[in-house]
């Protein structure tokens, strides 16, 4: 196959970027698309070029590493497929593709490809997990989860953190991310006591790393490479209004003498 | 050098519970004047980060990767081992501590293996308690599956991401700890060396992978988590980033190695398709439940798998192994499919596969119940080979994927360096020559939640320290070093680039210190790569500068490091002169080709320690006493 590919290089974070066109030959259809950029890499350093700078790692569609706009599409084409996964066969003979990274102001470029998602990182330490100390645990089975409430929350705990949903909202939301942590949790017996702070937490953060709002355009959904459904938004929206709107009165803070 | 392995004394079940009690405690308001680092973010660095934070200590956690929740423990699929007899089935401590030390082929140490067994019951309850959606049963208790060949079902599991479940449970209590401001974490920062000072590691160097900036960080304890070393073969199912820089480094500043030829291979990866490929993928080895693996009778056969009448076709390990037929253990399975396509019956792109057949069970149970019992299996498969598994056999072939060598640690997981730890997969301690399946996230998780949170208090409260800070001398030597690696590197004449050396050191192990192994082989690659690591030194080509985001210089630090622990790893496979689990010398085998143990030799770990640039390493030997278990021969047959 031959392609011409459009790649958005760019220096550094605040710097001016613009795409640059590669023309790539033999390229097969067994490839992954990294495996045609890394054959591309390799042909830009035998002309002592600058590599194209990239995320990736596992390159098993799991570590939520890698990602990138591939005409106009976060992951490229294929449904339910991140873009280590993706395989040239994807494409037709000649094709030319616009390669871009995530945009979003939550996720400055660092380099090329490569954006900074630390804003997720940020909003999982506001408030996205359970309070147990090491070896405080009670016996596993001494609470019981409904096969359905775990199933649940095992559909939305699949997310990867890639980043996509952001990137492929014309709002650049990251209310399907944020959705998907308070989904996992709130539907566990184990995630009930912080149910209420932890929406609140979270959705602030979120609000102040800089992601837009949500206006229902459903584009993350479509876009997600673990097929997160958009009703976990609504059931974020439903657990922050109820936090918000319903919030459990101050407890009388005792810190009495040890 | 001496190990001292430091197994406390007493009978094998109470070795835990008196050690717990006899060692030194930190006095809780002093905790937080130790720093603590830990390098590596995924379940034993993540959860060891978090567990000492909890206990109240100051800790630093360093990651390669953009976020912690992306270490490469994120990628195991099975599940996670438990003695918990949910089942009823008669499980119990000792016998996943007696799985074990028969799984790894005697080559573990007893007292180790047992805590870990005698833990792994608590890691289910730490992991529900956080929220990590197991499987569960309809009236909502916890389900199990069996896994591994072993006769009791005790793993847990979610879904076919198990591995990313726990992680995310060890990273979101590493999370609350960064906002309480206990942990200091830094994602895209690399360790490229040690620092010891006067016999202790003190600290480490690192490089900002994004402005390339080279740093040092003191602390009172240095611990690595910085996972296996299966990228040395340049194709494995490891993540990219996959590296031994750390324990290489590690070694190299005193740490002894051990049993570094102990590698895993596993038999259910999907099949190289050409010389682009970049990484193997594994598919979950519970295929082999339902699947019959064939080659054809004939060499050369080109016909389509349909083609081909069953008169024709060779079962071989229903053949070889009628007992356990297509479910014989990984090492077994992966030998006899690298046997049949040396023998030219392989099939698929450069002959390198063999069919696994799901046709006679699709037949029995109907496409709805193979569907959803490996409807995601399936479907991987097709996304990467554009093959659709229903309407023929898929092609599999073995591929690395563990390591069960690693860096020696005593009872305490300390090294022989004072200080310095290591956990998970960067430890030799509880597989063995071999590991067994859903086994690996068990001891990630209970070094780092249950083990080294105690042992590492022992060490703090009694060892002496001067206080040192990042502009110690050592340290700045130290750094002086670093720079000097990254400037030699960007300086080679540039005619290859290091990924062109990587895979080319990657064949070489691969051909000759992979799933077989004999001497004549392993002395042309020791000489080999002697050879391959100059050409690399003088004619690499990285490019770009240093103090910027420079991924080919990642790569080629990374690269530099394997070269040399390639020669290491030669070394050990040459001086093991029995087979043992995944290390199999030629020249050690029964009559029927099965491996053959020498345990009147070899019954010790191989401890490697360096001895300066050119020169041998010195062997050290920690004898294996087997007090609760009967060695015996493992046979499949």
């Amino acid at each position: 196959m031959h392609l011409t590919l459009h790649v958005w290089r760019q220096q550094g974070p605040g710097l001016p970027g613009s795409f640059v066109r590669y023309a790539i030959t033999d390229v097969s259809p067994d490839m992954s698309f990294l495996e045609m950029l890394d054959v591309l890499n390799q042909q830009l350093l035998a002309r002592k070029d600058e590599p194209i700078a990239f995320d990736h790692d596992c390159r098993e569609g799991i570590c939520g590493a890698c990602g990138m706009v591939i005409n106009g599409r976060p992951h490229g084409p294929q449904r339910a497929t991140t873009t280590c996964q993706l395989h040239m066969r994807s494409f037709a003979d000649g094709a030319e593709l616009w390669i871009e990274p995530w945009r979003a102001r939550a996720f400055p470029v660092i380099k090329d490809l490569v954006v900074d998602r630390g804003a997720f990182d940020r909003i999982v330490q506001a408030g996205g997990f359970i309070t147990v100390r090491a070896g405080s645990a009670p016996e596993a089975n001494a609470v019981l989860v409904p096969k359905r409430d775990a199933d649940l929350a095992m559909d939305t705990a699949a997310c990867i953190g890639c980043g996509a949903c952001v990137a492929a909202c014309p709002n650049a939301s990251a209310m399907l991310f944020v959705a998907a942590k308070v989904s996992h949790l709130g539907l566990l017996p184990q995630g009930q006591p912080e149910r209420s702070t932890r929406v609140v937490t979270m959705v602030a953060q979120m609000d102040a790393e800089g992601f837009g709002a949500c206006t229902n355009h459903g584009e993350c959904m479509a876009a997600c490479p673990k097929e997160i459904s958009i009703d976990f938004i609504a059931q974020l929206n439903r657990d922050y209004c109820k936090a918000n709107l319903a919030p459990k009165p101050p407890a009388k803070e005792f810190t009495g003498a040890a | 050098m001496e190990l001292r392995s430091k197994i406390p004394s007493g009978p094998l079940e109470q070795k835990w519970e008196r050690h717990r009690s006899e060692i030194k405690l930190v006095n809780p308001a002093n905790k937080m004047k130790y720093h603590i680092i830990v390098v590596g973010s995924g379940l034993a660095g993540g959860s060891a980060a978090a567990s000492l934070a909890e206990l109240g200590y100051t800790v630093s956690c360093f990651c390669f990767q953009d976020s912690p929740r992306r270490a490469h423990s994120i990628a195991a699929q099975g599940g996670i081992n438990a003695a918990k007899n949910y089942q009823n089935d008669g499980d119990s401590a000792f016998r996943l501590f007696y799985d074990t030390v028969k799984g790894g082929d005697f080559r573990a140490r007893e007292a180790n293996v047992y805590r870990l067994a005698e833990l792994s019951a608590r890691i289910i309850d730490q992991c529900a308690a956080q929220g990590v959606p197991f499987a569960r049963e309809y009236g909502g208790l916890l389900a199990n599956r069996s896994f591994g060949g072993v006769q009791v079902s005790r793993t847990f599991y979610a879904r076919g991401q198990t591995g990313q479940q726990l992680l995310l449970g060890a990273y979101q209590a590493l999370a609350r700890q960064i906002a309480a401001g206990k942990v200091h974490m830094y994602p895209r920062t690399e360790m490229l060396d040690l620092v010891v000072i006067d016999g202790q590691a003190r600290g480490i160097v690192v490089r900002d992978l994004v402005s390339g900036a080279v740093s040092g960080h003191a602390a009172d304890a240095v611990v690595l988590a910085t996972g296996g070393y299966a990228n040395v073969y340049y194709l494995s199912t490891n993540a990219k980033g996959c590296n031994a820089t750390a324990i290489w480094r590690a070694y190299r500043r005193g740490a002894a190695l051990a049993n570094p030829c102990f590698t895993q291979i596993h038999p259910t990866c999907i099949p190289v398709t050409g010389p682009h490929q970049a990484k193997l993928t594994l598919m979950s080895e519970s295929l082999r439940n339902d699947g019959r693996i064939w080659v054809p009778k004939r060499t050369g056969d080109t016909r389509a798998p349909g083609a081909i009448p069953e008169a024709e076709r060779d079962y071989y390990l229903e053949r070889l192994y009628p007992s356990y037929g297509n479910l014989a253990p990984r090492d077994i399975a992966s030998r006899r499919a690298k046997d049949v396509c040396d023998e030219g019956r392989g099939v698929g792109p450069g002959g390198h596969g063999v069919y696994l057949d799901l046709a006679d069970a699709i037949a029995r149970l109907g496409r709805q119940v193979i569907g959803e019992r490996y409807g995601n299996l399936f479907e991987m498969y097709q996304r990467i080979t554009g093959e659709n598994p229903y309407d023929g056999p898929m092609r599999i072939y073995p591929a690395p994927h563990y390591t069960m060598g690693g860096l020696w640690v005593d009872y305490n997981l300390m090294t022989t360096l004072d200080g310095l730890y290591a956990i998970g997969e960067a430890n030799f301690s509880d597989h063995g020559a071999n590991r067994l399946g859903a086994s690996a996230l068990m001891q990630g998780l209970a070094d780092g939640y249950f083990i080294l949170p105690y042992t590492i208090g022992d060490y703090l409260a009694q060892a002496k320290r001067d206080t040192v800070g990042p502009d110690h001398p050592t340290f700045r030597q130290v750094q002086g070093e670093v720079n000097e690696r990254v400037r030699r590197l960007l300086a080679g004449s540039g005619r290859k680039t290091a990924d062109v050396f990587h895979r080319e050191l990657g064949r070489l192990m691969w051909d000759q210190c992979g799933m077989s192994r004999n001497a004549a082989g392993l002395n042309d690659a020791i000489a080999k790569i002697a050879g391959l690591r100059e050409e690399f030194a003088r004619d690499v080509y990285v490019g770009g500068k240093g103090e910027d985001f420079n991924q080919a210089l990642e790569h080629a630090g990374r690269v530099a490091d394997f070269f040399e622990f390639a020669e290491l790893m030669c070394r050990d496979a040459l001086h093991r002169e029995e087979s043992c689990g995944c290390h199999f010398r030629e020249e050690s085998q029964t009559p029927e080709g099965e491996a053959k143990r020498d345990d009147a030799r070899y019954s010790y770990v191989a401890a490697w320690e360096f001895t300066g640039v050119g020169n041998a390493p010195t062997l050290h030997q920690e004898p294996l006493a087997f007090e609760a278990v009967h060695l015996a021969q493992r046979s499949y047959t």
